[in-house]
């Protein structure tokens, strides 16, 4: 079936022919487009990429990109997911939804997927807020957001996803946002060469039921103030003359100015293999502190759950052989009844 | 072994009988399983036909000597074709007052009831609810009723153990089997097998030669007391049944749903990809597929039953056989995703081993309440196929069947396995594995449109299918999804006419199924005054009661269902057939419903729910009563 010769695939081999029925505006747009950018650089065939999703906006997406493609029900993607990488463990899963599909009626399924380190990228489309079912609040909506479902004010604390995620056993934690195509490309390469899970938060706005809730981290002029981009080995500096940067007090994570005696080298350097580091850079939240964005955590230490139940059946035949059906059948204890 | 019982001195009558009910009730940590289980193979090596039902607790280890830890193992062993493991108790054996107390009335008048004598004391009268003064082993009524034989077996076993430096503990455990080996001497039938058993078992596998050389010395001192004690009057002895010329084992219904399934992948050259949470009574199917990775086969044990659904039907979408697998509250919470793979339009088996609801109800008794959720429980329009298998060997069948219906009609099948066949063993004359048919499968690698793009839902005009395209092939991407589909193109459609359309050809492939569903098959006349139609587990028993009717003089066929949804094409014929039309279901009514709605034909239930399958008497009294009046 295969060609032996890769073909040269262009973003548009990625698109369908259907039309795109997110709202004009939407940061969804941004994101399918770095994703059909991303891909002919991967350098796999077409047909072993499957999209799956759940259900809401973001859920839309398995439909406009020209490959296998599986829109399956509220929350459960993880799990549809799993099994195709149970079945065939050579494809290439992509899992795209939003907030509430992953972290409110999926949440069970995505955090065991995530423990199970199943090899698949998971892009988490974090607008905080219900948009399909127009306007409710999301498990990750601020703590007092007033909403169609929340006219007083939400009663929930959110969940940090990358926390959570990091909690959870995830190998690859990342963040990024719809506004910055070539930073999505960048950490979706990033994400798609990582054996086993890995989770990335997309920033996007809901420019209908949630507009500029990413305002500050969004912005040309407050973003270089309240993020911070993360690379493994350098030193973590950030703001719109590189002059802050963040460093180690005691067991915590302050802001610096890189003056007053502070230079370059005082400062904390980003390793993405520490996991207890990347908790911490997770908890940081604006404005006290900037965002991060970027690879958190990368770890290869773990096998992926495909690898090892697929390694566990082939030791099994290895030192068994391949079942023979009749001997199966034949097992225990037999009797033969004659002919009379 | 076998030298020292054939020389021994035998000074009793032996008497011929044509099938024996033994019932082996006590605690749940007594090991009655396992002593049944023993005694079954025992009689199954023999020869004998065998039916067994295996009734314990949910609880794993209940306080000792109440009423709710008690675990029993029934087992009918003929000289003739049987097909229930028996109405009525010919001999029960009670290791201690709370299983005498909760089985007692199951025994026939006159039966014998062997008890471990030494467990009848006041501590255990208490913890049964017997007054503590109360003996019942010295009440008279009982006493002429029943032939009671009190066997000290606690101290007959340790006096019997007391070499073999084992704990008070170890030494106790092994009273079951002195039970055992008195019950084998009673009925005459071999140790060997028994033997052979606990060697392996003890010796090899968990290298505790000791237990197993103390487990046999107890089987043995049991077998020497019926002989020496002269506590029986007579023997009995059951010939070898005239069952079909063929190989044979034991076997359960879970253990063959496993190996049907195994089975099917096999001959549909396929992985069988099982995806299944841990639920009783259908774990057991999930401990032998797990064990079997030898086989193709894969499985997944989810986080819930809604991810193992899902991850079933995303392996079916990636081209393996998937196959999931509950009982019924995980049915109700798979109903979602099942409903997804009927608009995937993807092959998907889902086995419901049914159990006494609503809710946790009672998980380790049966029922088929579940019959109306498998046709009708999902929301929408959203026909399946519904199987059911009617005896435990019947499941490796059926589990056939199952996918031969989903891979050709690109649906989901249901699978209503219960309780009392999944738990309930019988012999299996093991099948001539090249006389089953390959379950054909066509994954296409070309389009289908001559514009040269493929149309995920263009069907197969003969069954309605659509192509079963597996990421992978080259050329064929497409993208399948929850929201309505446009027919040939796959699309996202709401239009009004399309829906229509969709809806009734989803509900028209299904029937199509019919096309290569044997004919039901009528036991008896075929025709007469009464037709008793069933379903699922209650086969043996339903079989059994018109048996008994015909033999009675009375005009009543039986027939029985093992396809629900679409039913045989001959099933109208067949109802019309009979002037009455009775369908004993254990349940309050659901098959009865659809054959009244479907073919306007006045049928009466029998229903009970009480957990456990009908007396075949009952049916019996019942069947006559209707036909009476």
């Amino acid at each position: 079936m295969h060609h032996t010769q890769l073909p040269t695939y262009k973003p548009k081999d990625f698109a369908t022919d259907q039309d795109v029925r997110w709202c004009p505006g939407c940061g969804d747009y941004a994101i399918l487009k770095a994703v059909q950018k991303t891909l002919p650089t991967l350098g796999r065939r077409k047909e072993d990429y499957v999209f799956v999703s759940g259900i809401g906006c973001a859920a839309r997406f398995p439909y406009y990109m020209d490959t296998y493609g599986l829109h399956s029900i509220h929350g459960r993607a993880p799990a549809f997911a799993t099994g195709i990488k149970l079945a065939n463990p050579a494809l290439d899963v992509w899992l795209v939804s939003g907030d509430g599909d992953l972290l409110s009626i999926g949440g069970n399924h995505t955090m065991h997927t995530l423990r199970r380190n199943v090899d698949i990228n998971i892009l988490l489309l974090n607008n905080r807020i219900y948009g399909l079912t127009k306007g409710q609040y999301s498990p990750t909506s601020e703590f007092g957001k007033k909403t169609k479902s929340t006219p007083v004010g939400s009663p929930d604390y959110p969940v940090n996803p990358l926390s959570w995620a990091i909690g959870g056993g995830c190998t690859f934690v990342a963040r990024s946002i719809d506004i910055d195509v070539l930073h999505l490309e960048k950490v979706m390469a990033r994400a798609a060469a990582h054996r086993g899970t890995s989770f990335v938060e997309v920033y996007q706005d809901c420019n209908i039921y949630n507009h500029q809730t990413w305002f500050y981290a969004s912005q040309k002029k407050t973003r270089p103030d309240s993020t911070i981009q993360l690379e493994h080995s350098k030193p973590m500096i950030f703001g719109a003359d590189s002059d802050n940067g963040l460093q180690m007090d005691g067991t915590r994570l302050k802001v610096v100015e890189l003056s007053n005696g502070v230079s370059e080298d005082d400062l904390l350097v980003h390793d993405e293999t520490d996991r207890g580091l990347a908790f911490m850079l997770t908890q940081l939240s604006f404005p006290e502190f900037p965002e991060p964005l970027g690879v958190i955590y990368a770890s290869t230490e773990q096998e992926t759950y495909d690898h090892v139940v697929h390694e566990q059946a082939r030791q099994v035949i290895e030192e068994h052989g391949k079942g023979d059906l009749y001997k199966l059948l034949n097992e225990g204890e037999t009797w033969v009844v004659e002919d009379e | 072994m076998s030298t020292d019982i054939d020389t021994a001195h035998r000074h009793v009558d032996t008497k011929p009988v044509d099938a024996v009910a033994i019932r082996f009730c006590g605690d749940s940590g007594d090991g009655m399983q396992l002593t049944g289980g023993l005694f079954t193979n025992t009689a199954a090596l023999f020869g004998n036909d065998i039916a067994t039902f295996p009734d314990f607790p949910a609880e794993i280890r209940a306080p000792r000597g109440t009423t709710f830890g008690v675990s029993g193992f029934q087992v009918q062993f003929a000289s003739t074709d049987i097909f229930t493991p028996g109405d009525a108790v010919n001999a029960l054996v009670a290791m201690n007052p709370a299983g005498f107390k909760t089985n007692i009335m199951d025994v026939e008048p006159g039966g014998i009831v062997i008890v471990n004598e030494d467990e009848f004391n006041k501590g255990n009268f208490k913890k049964c609810g017997y007054e503590e003064s109360y003996d019942p082993l010295d009440d008279d009524e009982l006493n002429r009723r029943y032939q009671i034989v009190r066997v000290p077996m606690t101290r007959l076993t340790r006096e019997s153990l007391t070499d073999s430096g084992m704990g008070a503990k170890d030494v106790d455990r092994c009273r079951n089997m002195y039970a055992l080996g008195i019950v084998c001497w009673l009925y005459d039938r071999p140790l060997d097998p028994t033997i052979r058993f606990l060697d392996n078992f003890f010796g090899k596998k968990k290298d505790k030669p000791e237990i197993a050389a103390a487990n046999i010395k107890a089987l043995k001192s049991g077998f020497f007391f019926g002989e020496t004690a002269e506590l029986f009057p007579v023997r009995y002895q059951v010939a070898r049944a005239r069952l079909d010329p063929g190989k044979y084992r034991k076997i359960s219904g879970n253990e063959a749903t496993a190996l049907g399934f195994v089975t099917a992948a096999a001959k549909a050259n396929k992985q069988l990809v099982y995806a299944s949470y841990p639920i009783t009574p259908a774990s057991d199917v999930l401990h032998t597929l797990s064990r079997l990775k030898r086989y193709g086969v894969t499985t997944f044990q989810a986080e819930d039953e809604i991810s193992a659904v899902c991850a079933a039907i995303g392996a079916s979408f990636a081209g393996q056989l998937a196959l999931t697998g509950t009982s019924g509250p995980g049915l109700a919470l798979k109903g979602e995703g099942i409903g997804l793979a009927v608009m995937l339009e993807v092959p998907l088996v889902v086995i419901d081993v049914q159990r006494a609801g609503p809710s946790t109800g009672m998980p380790t008794k049966t029922e088929q309440a579940d019959l109306l959720m498998a046709l009708w429980g999902r929301p929408g329009e959203s026909p399946c196929i519904v199987v059911a298998p009617r005896s435990p060997s019947d499941c490796f069948d059926m589990a056939i069947e199952a996918f031969r219906l989903a891979v050709r009609c690109m649906c989901p099948v249901i699978y209503l396995s219960d309780g009392y066949i999944a738990n309930g063993a019988e012999p299996w004359r093991l099948p001539d594995l090249d006389a089953i048919e390959p379950i054909q499968i066509e994954h296409p690698s070309e389009t289908n449109n001559p514009d040269g793009t493929f149309l995920p839902y263009k069907r197969d005009p003969k069954t309605l299918a659509r192509p079963w395209a597996i990421p992978g092939t080259e050329g064929l991407e497409h993208r399948l999804g929850g929201l309505e589909k446009e027919a040939e193109t796959g699309n996202v459609s709401y239009d009004a006419e399309n829906h229509d359309q969709m809806s009734r050809t989803r509900a028209a492939k299904v029937l199509k199924a019919a096309d290569i569903i044997p004919p039901l098959e009528v036991r008896g006349p075929e025709s007469a005054d009464a037709l008793l139609l069933g379903w699922g587990g209650t086969y043996g028993t339903i079989t059994t009661a018109g048996d008994e009717l015909r033999d009675a003089g009375y005009s009543v066929s039986t027939a029985h269902l093992r396809y629900l949804s679409p039913f045989p094409k001959n099933l109208p014929d067949v109802l019309g057939r009979f002037k009455t039309i009775i369908v004993p279901e254990i349940n309050l009514g659901q098959l009865l419903k659809v054959i009244r709605a479907n073919f306007l034909v006045d049928a009466v239930g029998i229903n009970e729910m009480r957990g456990k399958m009908f007396r075949i008497a009952d049916l019996v009294d019942k069947t006559v009563q209707i036909i009476g009046r």
